[in-house]
């Protein structure tokens, strides 16, 4: 039966990086016309695994056979001569070329000493009808959306010839409408013979969209199951190690007096266009308020005005009823905010400094942490001691550098300090950001610890399960604006995603 | 003088001026395409100048009519090999584009008169005997109006300098090879992916500009300086990168700019033989062409949006 030949078999795959091995012993087998899903932890290999398959790296040992035949994936260009082609999951794109160019790249129809635009134009959009990808060959890429954008890199797989196709994260920037179209799109492929890996953490897709998953976990094989007789709780067991509590108990609020006030706040942006148009809402303590909407729609600038970081042109944000609109960073600090950045490595943390040194970046400047311009690194140490105690910050030491703990770890070091400021407001933008199931469960039974307190949290999320999840109350941001407000027990991802690409306002019926 | 003489007189020294930056700056948009930065066009300016008058005077007897065109070539060649420098420095070596750039400016004049004091024991060269001069186009010189202000008494150098220029541009923009290198210098990483050799494409670039600049060098050594001494390149590397920059990293654009700044340039030369400018001290006209490039720089450099990956340093992953 063809269902069941081999196209692709990894065997015992290790790669080493100078003594760490990111692949330790890997098996994966792709069968023709199948949608296989590879799931892992951040860190346990996926990339690594799939870089080698596409010829970015080489394995330090192991047995890789494509269609029966043992092969050599010395670089891209073997991988593509194989039929092996990756979609990345940060595009691969020259935003000022064409789509044409774009896809055309590396593989040009030449006529003479010239590219022959023509004939290749033709061919595209005979591949872009025949998978109903619907793309225009002569626009440029940074003027199509950015589900357009994955679809050019689903034409340049297919331009290449390519019949095994590998996804990396592609959902990750997607939404939820968008989601379905690209399942669709290669449940499609699959149908016409295209054999398919799908790498995702995200279980929900891999129940929708895959046939069988392997399961990896720190380098190694756990193994791979038929998608139709493991539950989503069993998977996620399979690739964090434990048990992992996939529903968050969640009491209900208890909610107290308005906290944060934003009125008509308009700011602009870097270009001088306005990123927010008149935005007005309130936050009361003991809630948590999720702020949905797709990455651009104003997020930055709403979480730079709110921590002082952006000057606004007009309204008025005020904390605890007191006027905090253009106030110094420190200021608005002191008066009750907690701030977790979404790029810790960028703004949440100093990557060089120690530990103890991050953990004392919000107090180092008063009392009993210094006095007269004079550092207590005494007692800066004794309380990071304790802060990585309460916080279980995994680390051999406080004086270690920040920059050498993992992902998870890092967003621990940035939580401990703001929460232990005991703000009562508390801006978590992004807060799990790249982090694996285990990191994002704790940091969200922290949120909800700070709004048993009492805290006011505002939550701004691309991850809508977060939201879902977390918030009491969800507003959705579009083009600067509020498209709606609901409530997660009423709403639903679907109507969540007509209101981040603002085909639905509050108050129409959901089509 | 009646119209047509003023016209042709600004055409030609036009052309004459601006030939040297339309050279220059075509290298400039090569290099900067395919990713690295080349603010060192100055000194493989000054060594194409350099070189050039040093084959000049040697071979002026030999060559007679084609010295300055063979000066050119070599003037080229040498500005390749320097320019091998700061490929090295940059796509292998990962150093920072501006700092390697600023090296061979640093690193030119000196070397160049270093050179000179050693082969003729002077400071600076003699003149040169055989010089570009001027050129009339048989046939088309006798076209009325148009002949005499485009083709008669001109630089033949500032049009195959224009021919060159809409070559390059085809070459950027129609061919295999410039696809290839404007994707080095807009997403190596992806480039990469696509199979394509960043590290020989941006050679490619660096090299072509070395050749290019040197070309530049020769040309303004050969049709105006007549001599190599440590004042013949002041300035007109950066003019050139003026260009580029003002001419949107565009072949076409980079070579109507330099006609400009050539115009801007021989304004200054020729002023005082034109109705009007032979009123302004010259002073200004002197430093005019500078202004003009400090202000078109101010105004385009961060309007005109250059390749999205110039200056980056792409590392390759083993």
């Amino acid at each position: 039966m063809e269902n069941t030949t081999n196209v692709i078999e990894m065997k015992h795959i290790v790669k080493d990086f100078n003594g760490f091995k990111a692949n330790n012993d890997i098996n994966l087998t792709l069968r023709k016309g199948e949608i296989l899903a590879l799931l892992g932890e951040n860190g346990a290999g996926k990339s690594t695994l799939m870089s080698i398959l596409s010829g970015l790296l080489m394995p330090t040992s192991g047995e890789i056979d494509v269609r029966g035949q043992e092969v050599e994936i010395k670089n891209p260009t073997v991988a593509k001569n194989l039929g092996i082609g990756m979609v990345h999951q940060h595009f691969m794109l020259m935003e000022s070329f064409t789509v044409l160019e774009n896809i055309i790249l590396g593989h040009e129809t030449i006529k003479g000493p010239k590219l022959d635009f023509k004939k290749a134009q033709q061919q595209i959009e005979e591949l872009s009808q025949r998978y109903n990808l619907n793309i225009d060959p002569k626009k440029k890429v940074s003027e199509i959306t950015v589900a357009q954008q994955q679809r050019v890199e689903i034409l340049k797989v297919l331009y290449r010839g390519a019949d095994i196709m590998i996804f990396d994260e592609p959902t990750a920037v997607l939404t939820p409408q968008e989601i379905t179209e690209f399942i669709q799109i290669i449940k499609e492929l699959a149908k016409e013979g295209k054999s398919i890996i799908l790498i995702t953490h995200k279980l929900e897709e891999i129940k929708r969209a895959a046939d069988r998953v392997t399961v990896i976990r720190a380098g190694k094989s756990v193994g791979t199951f038929d998608v139709s007789g493991v539950t989503n709780n069993r998977l996620a067991e399979l690739m964090v190690g434990r048990h992992v509590n996939m529903k968050l108990d969640k009491p209900s609020a208890e909610v107290g007096k308005t906290t944060l006030k934003v009125s008509d706040l308009k700011v602009k942006n870097k270009q001088g266009i306005l990123a927010l148009k008149g935005l007005s809402f309130a936050l009361r303590a003991g809630e948590i308020l999720g702020v949905a909407g797709i990455d651009g729609n104003g997020q930055d600038e709403l979480v730079r005005a709110l921590t002082g970081m952006q000057h606004v042109d007009s309204g008025k944000i005020s904390i605890n009823d007191e006027d905090m609109t253009n106030q110094k960073v420190r200021k608005i600090t002191e008066k009750g905010v907690s701030y977790i950045p979404s790029d810790r490595q960028k703004y949440g943390l100093i990557l060089p400094f120690s530990i103890s040194d991050n953990l004392a970046l919000q107090n180092y400047y008063h009392q009993p942490y210094s006095s007269h311009h004079v550092m207590h690194y005494d007692l800066i140490h004794q309380h990071a001691d304790e802060l990585i105690t309460k916080f279980d910050i995994r680390t051999t030491g406080s004086s270690l550098p920040v920059s050498d703990l993992s992902g998870g770890n890092q967003q621990k070091v940035i939580i401990a300090r703001e929460l232990d400021l005991d703000s009562d407001l508390i801006i978590a933008f992004q807060p799990t950001r790249g982090l694996d199931v285990g990191a994002i469960e704790y940091i969200h039974q922290q949120l909800l610890l700070e709004r048993a307190k009492g805290k006011a949290i505002l939550l701004i999320s691309y991850e809508l399960d977060e939201i879902m999840q977390l918030s009491d109350r969800i507003i959705v941001l579009h083009d600067g604006d509020i498209s709606g407000e609901v409530k997660p027990e009423e709403t639903s991802d679907e109507e969540l995603g007509l209101l981040m690409t603002g085909i639905k306002k509050e108050g129409n019926a959901l089509a | 003088m009646n119209l047509v003489g003023i016209l042709s007189l600004l055409v030609s020294s036009t052309f004459v001026y601006s030939t040297p930056l339309v050279f220059t700056a075509l290298g400039g948009v090569y290099s900067e395409n395919s990713g690295i930065t080349n603010v060192g066009l100055e000194g493989i300016m000054t060594m194409g100048a350099f070189s050039s008058v040093v084959f000049n005077l040697t071979f002026a007897s030999t060559f007679g009519k084609l010295t300055p065109w063979l000066g050119l070539l070599v003037g080229g060649v040498v500005g390749l090999l320097f320019s091998l420098l700061h490929a090295v420095a940059t796509i292998n070596f990962h150093a920072d584009h501006v700092i390697s750039g600023t090296v061979l400016n640093l690193m030119a004049p000196p070397l160049g008169v270093f050179l000179v004091k050693a082969i003729y024991d002077k400071g600076q060269t003699e003149n040169i005997t055989q010089s570009f001069g001027y050129f009339s186009f048989p046939g088309l010189a006798d076209i009325p109006v148009i002949g005499p202000i485009l083709f008669k008494n001109t630089s033949a150098p500032a049009w195959v300098a224009i021919i060159v220029s809409i070559i390059l541009w085809w070459v950027l923009y129609k061919t295999r090879f410039g696809l290839r290198l404007r994707a080095c210098g807009e997403n190596p990483q992806a480039a990469d992916t696509m199979g394509v050799n960043v590290y020989g494409m941006r050679y490619a670039g660096v090299l072509i500009s070395g050749f290019l600049g040197g070309i530049g060098g020769a040309v303004f050594a050969q049709a105006i300086s007549g001599n190599f001494s440590i004042s013949t390149i002041v300035g007109q590397g950066f003019m050139a990168l003026a260009a580029m920059i003002f001419g949107k990293w565009n072949p076409i654009g980079a070579m109507l700019a330099s006609l400009f700044f050539g115009f801007a340039q021989s304004i200054s030369i020729i002023g005082n033989q034109l109705p009007f400018f032979n009123h302004i001290p010259s002073v200004y006209m002197q430093i005019a062409p500078y202004v003009i490039t400090i202000v078109i720089l101010v105004l385009f450099f961060g309007k005109s949006v250059a390749p999205a990956a110039d200056g980056q340093n792409y590392i390759k992953s083993k």
